[in-house]
């Protein structure tokens, strides 16, 4: 960027102004913004597992961990959110490729993943609530619920934006706005990633110990 | 429960409180004459172009300012309520409000004065401010501010909502449970609480995201983190504190909501529940909250201090590092508002340590002041004023603070009235003190001229006096044994120090008054008070080397930095403006998106509250499809083109020529 000397002094007076446009890059704070949005996430989770930690072991006379836990189910499970991670990761090498299709498909696969999880997810909850193990039944059960449950939604609100951005990137193409949307997606699906990591050993295998 | 309206009925309007009809007339009345007056004078179109849909960082500022205050007169008309019927209802005489209204007023003063009237106008001061002192254009994220300010202004449309449909909560400000439960308040109260805080809160938190990147990543070139002025840092660690606390807010609320609405178990008294558990949530955000209040107002003192000293602040390291230290400090703290839970000695004496601590870099600050202030040749401006008057009350309600943070004197403290008085002390003589000096200093930044000077230091003394007639007695009484929060005292011995309160509270009403007859005058009179300079007060920072008020792009050129005062700098070696060379300036274009979105928000809350269920469902999808239909819109940004910024800088040659 050429600095051009504003000053009524001599030569070695101090630059006080650009007289060229001082560009910031369209969109150059949305990465930095989005990753101190997903700190603010990461907070939230570490409210409900720390609620978690404190009424996991108040049963009220009802089921505890090891009565109402499958954990062969539970490792599905986690294969099915680790594997999409995995997708989402080849997805974001074929995006910086500028591989338009390759990228969807990638997404595809990452999307049908996310929605394995979810569905399992949902089978684990309607099995418990049918064996009267609901939310309502304990302090510990709604805890789990509310945990696992808010990281659910989570996954869910990715699996939405997941389909927009292949809409948006079958319209435009690759374009820079599409590929920075792409990499914040990135961000939260494997923070999510990480999350259930936390799920699964605190809550889960944690459980099991009880 | 019908399924068109849920809970919403005939009874929900409360058409035998006298109180509240009388209120609804002269709102509904002025409200009337409001839209009349803007259809009159065809305002509208102003209205939606200019304010509603602006992405500019200086608007948004000012409406955050705008609902400040109009949330201060409500909260005010609260507390005068209050200190009405305290001052009355000695024995046999009842006062003239009766227990359920009481409870509902102060809980909605708290939380109107907390979230609707102190964070909006920190909020609105930050967003004005900070990409002025740090010589961008506008915010990381314009969009996003816009829909940021609208989510904290539906949030407190739903309290003023609760006002005349229903009833708010009537449990104290934080809403704690089991009586926060569906058990004990089964009515809608509580949801009003909720709702309106969540809404809120959210764009709370996304204002914090926003301007954490601002301040990291549009400082102008040369302004390293050790050069930025101490209001942008304290600002930075306000919203490093926001970022950090909120999401905890947002947790706790949703919890509470849950045991409300499906029947979850996380505070009940039975089922395994721990009530215990959320004062420690609501705390963990709640002691943070506190000093998001106050961070920026440090700031604000610390720019004031400097310019009307005429001298460089004292200690700008340590200034920037007490504030680190304070950011970090208030996460440690949380539980000395609950001492009394009875987890022990020693987890008591951590909390107690943690908090006395907490006055050390606190007071290094007010040390800093200080000596800025020693040798400098001061100037009693308003803004000096406000800021002699805090450091003054500041350092009582301190030293109150810290006779708190003593375990043994907080059981014996506790819950009664000598904490009302301490809060009171640190939040006015803190944040409302703070607040004033700020708008005072900051106005013709805004507006083009100054605030008038003769109302504005009537307004000061009522409020400095009031504020001592109002809260000196509630310390007497507090120690004393007077609890918080009663509506009816059987000792008449009391009775005279609650006349005191209460005529300090008409004297704060005056201030109120003068302050805005003050604005009222100052309008009127603007052509006298017209700051032609665009540096009034002979600023040391960035936002006063550019026009007053600033044009829609704030620089034509983005300012170089040298030093820490980088206006002072340039001032001193020689600067002169460029008067030709313009370019065209690229800048983010108006969208009604973010006021949309943020209805609908409030839509959705309404329908929670008064369980309209397929109003609700069909409000957050709609949400979710305007969203998702506004990422479709890829065109957000407009050029100024160069002929258009060399015709607004002519304009200020010839302003700046005129006034030599």
């Amino acid at each position: 960027m050429e600095i051009t000397t504003t000053s009524a002094g001599a030569a070695a007076a101090p630059i006080f102004c650009l007289t060229e446009e001082h560009e910031h890059a369209a969109g150059g704070s949305t990465l930095l913004g989005f990753w101190i949005y997903l700190m603010s996430d990461c907070l939230l989770f570490a409210a409900l597992f720390a609620t978690f930690g404190v009424l996991g072991g108040s049963y009220a006379g009802g089921p505890a961990p090891k009565q109402v836990f499958e954990l062969p189910l539970v490792a599905v499970n986690t294969s099915m959110l680790l594997l999409s991670s995995i997708t989402y990761g080849f997805a974001m090498l074929t995006t910086y490729q500028g591989r338009v299709v390759a990228t969807q498909g990638w997404l595809v696969v990452t999307a049908l993943f996310g929605l394995a999880f979810i569905g399992i997810e949902l089978y684990e909850f309607a099995h418990l609530i049918h064996d009267g193990a609901g939310p309502q039944r304990s302090a510990f059960l709604s805890a789990f619920f509310t945990l696992v449950g808010t990281h659910g939604l989570h996954v869910t609100v990715g699996l939405i934006w997941m389909t927009t951005l292949m809409v948006q990137v079958g319209q435009r193409g690759l374009i820079p706005a599409n590929v920075r949307r792409l990499a914040c997606l990135s961000m939260f699906w494997h923070f999510l990633d990480v999350i259930w990591i936390g799920v699964f050993t605190f809550v889960y295998l944690g459980g099991m110990l009880r | 429960m019908s399924f068109l309206l849920g809970r919403l009925n005939a009874q929900a309007f409360p058409i035998h409180e006298p109180i509240l009809v009388a209120t609804f007339v002269v709102v509904a009345i002025g409200g009337l004459i409001g839209l009349a007056a803007i259809s009159h004078l065809r305002l509208w179109g102003i209205l939606w172009r200019g304010w509603i849909t602006t992405i500019d960082h200086k608007r948004i500022g000012i409406m955050y300012m705008i609902l400040g205050l109009v949330m201060l007169l409500r909260g005010f008309a609260d507390a005068l309520m209050m200190r009405w019927q305290q001052a009355v209802a000695f024995g046999g005489a009842q006062g003239f409000l009766p227990a359920h209204h009481y409870d509902q007023i102060f809980t909605a003063h708290g939380v109107i004065m907390i979230f609707f009237m102190a964070m909006p106008f920190i909020t609105g001061l930050m967003n004005f401010v900070v990409p002025l002192q740090i010589g961008a254009r506008d915010v990381a994220f314009p969009f996003l501010n816009n829909f940021s300010f609208w989510a904290t202004a539906m949030g407190a449309a739903l309290v003023m909502v609760s006002l005349f449909v229903g009833e708010f909560a009537r449990t104290g400000w934080l809403a704690y449970p089991p009586l926060s439960g569906i058990a004990y308040s089964p009515d809608v109260g509580v949801d009003y609480y909720i709702w309106a805080l969540q809404i809120a809160g959210v764009g709370t938190l996304l204002s914090g995201v926003n301007l954490i990147a601002t301040i990291v990543k549009l400082r102008a070139p040369g302004m390293t983190m050790m050069r930025m002025p101490i209001f942008t840092w304290t600002a930075l660690c306000t919203n490093v504190l926001i970022v950090a606390a909120f999401p905890i807010l947002t947790v706790t609320l949703a919890l509470l909501s849950l045991d409300r609405y499906v029947g979850t178990n996380f505070f009940t008294n039975d089922g395994g529940g721990n009530p215990m558990m959320y004062i420690n949530l609501i705390w963990i955000w709640g002691h943070p909250e506190v000093y998001i209040l106050i961070l920026p107002i440090f700031g604000v003192f610390s720019e004031v201090t400097a310019t009307f000293s005429g001298k460089r602040l004292f200690g700008y390291t340590s200034m920037v590092y007490a504030t680190v230290v304070i950011t970090i400090l208030s996460y440690l703290v949380w539980l000395h508002h609950f001492f009394t839970m009875g987890s022990g000695a020693s987890v008591n004496s951590f909390f107690g340590i943690t908090t006395m601590i907490i006055s050390i870099p606190t007071g290094a600050k007010m040390f800093n002041w200080l000596f800025t202030l020693y040798r400098g040749r001061i100037r009693f401006e308003l803004p000096m004023l406000w800021t002699l008057a805090f450091m003054l009350t500041f350092v009582i309600g301190g030293m109150t603070g810290v006779l708190l943070a003593v375990p043994p004197a907080d059981f014996v403290l506790h819950n009664s009235l000598f904490l009302v008085a301490h809060f009171h002390n640190v939040i006015i003589g803190g944040v409302v003190f703070g607040v004033f000096a700020g708008i005072s200093y900051w106005f013709p930044k805004a507006f083009g001229f100054r605030l008038e000077p003769f109302w504005g230091k009537m307004s000061f003394w009522f409020w400095v006096i009031g504020f001592y007639l109002a809260f000196m007695p509630l310390y007497v009484l507090g120690l004393m044994g007077v609890t918080r929060r009663l509506r009816h005292f059987e000792d008449p011995s009391l009775q005279l120090w609650f006349v005191i309160a209460a005529i300090g509270a008409v004297l704060i009403l005056l201030g109120i008054l003068c302050f805005l007859i003050q604005i009222a005058v100052s309008i009127r009179r603007r052509e006298a008070l017209r700051d032609r300079s665009g540096d009034p007060w002979g600023g040391r920072t960035l936002e006063w080397s550019t026009a007053s008020p600033p044009p829609d792009y704030n620089f034509a050129f983005t300012p170089v930095v040298h030093d820490n005062d980088a206006w002072w700098d340039m001032k001193q070696r020689g600067f002169v403006r460029p008067v030709s060379g313009f370019n065209a300036i690229q800048m983010p274009r108006n969208t009604g998106a973010g006021f949309i979105l943020a209805t609908l928000c409030g839509v959705f809350g309404f329908a929670m509250i008064w369980h309209i269920w397929w109003l609700a469902v069909l409000a957050f999808l709609t949400v979710l499809s305007a969203a998702i239909f506004h990422t479709f819109n890829y065109q957000r940004d407009f050029q100024i083109p160069a002929s258009e910024v060399e015709h607004v800088e002519h304009g200020r040659t010839r302003l700046l020529g005129s006034e030599a």
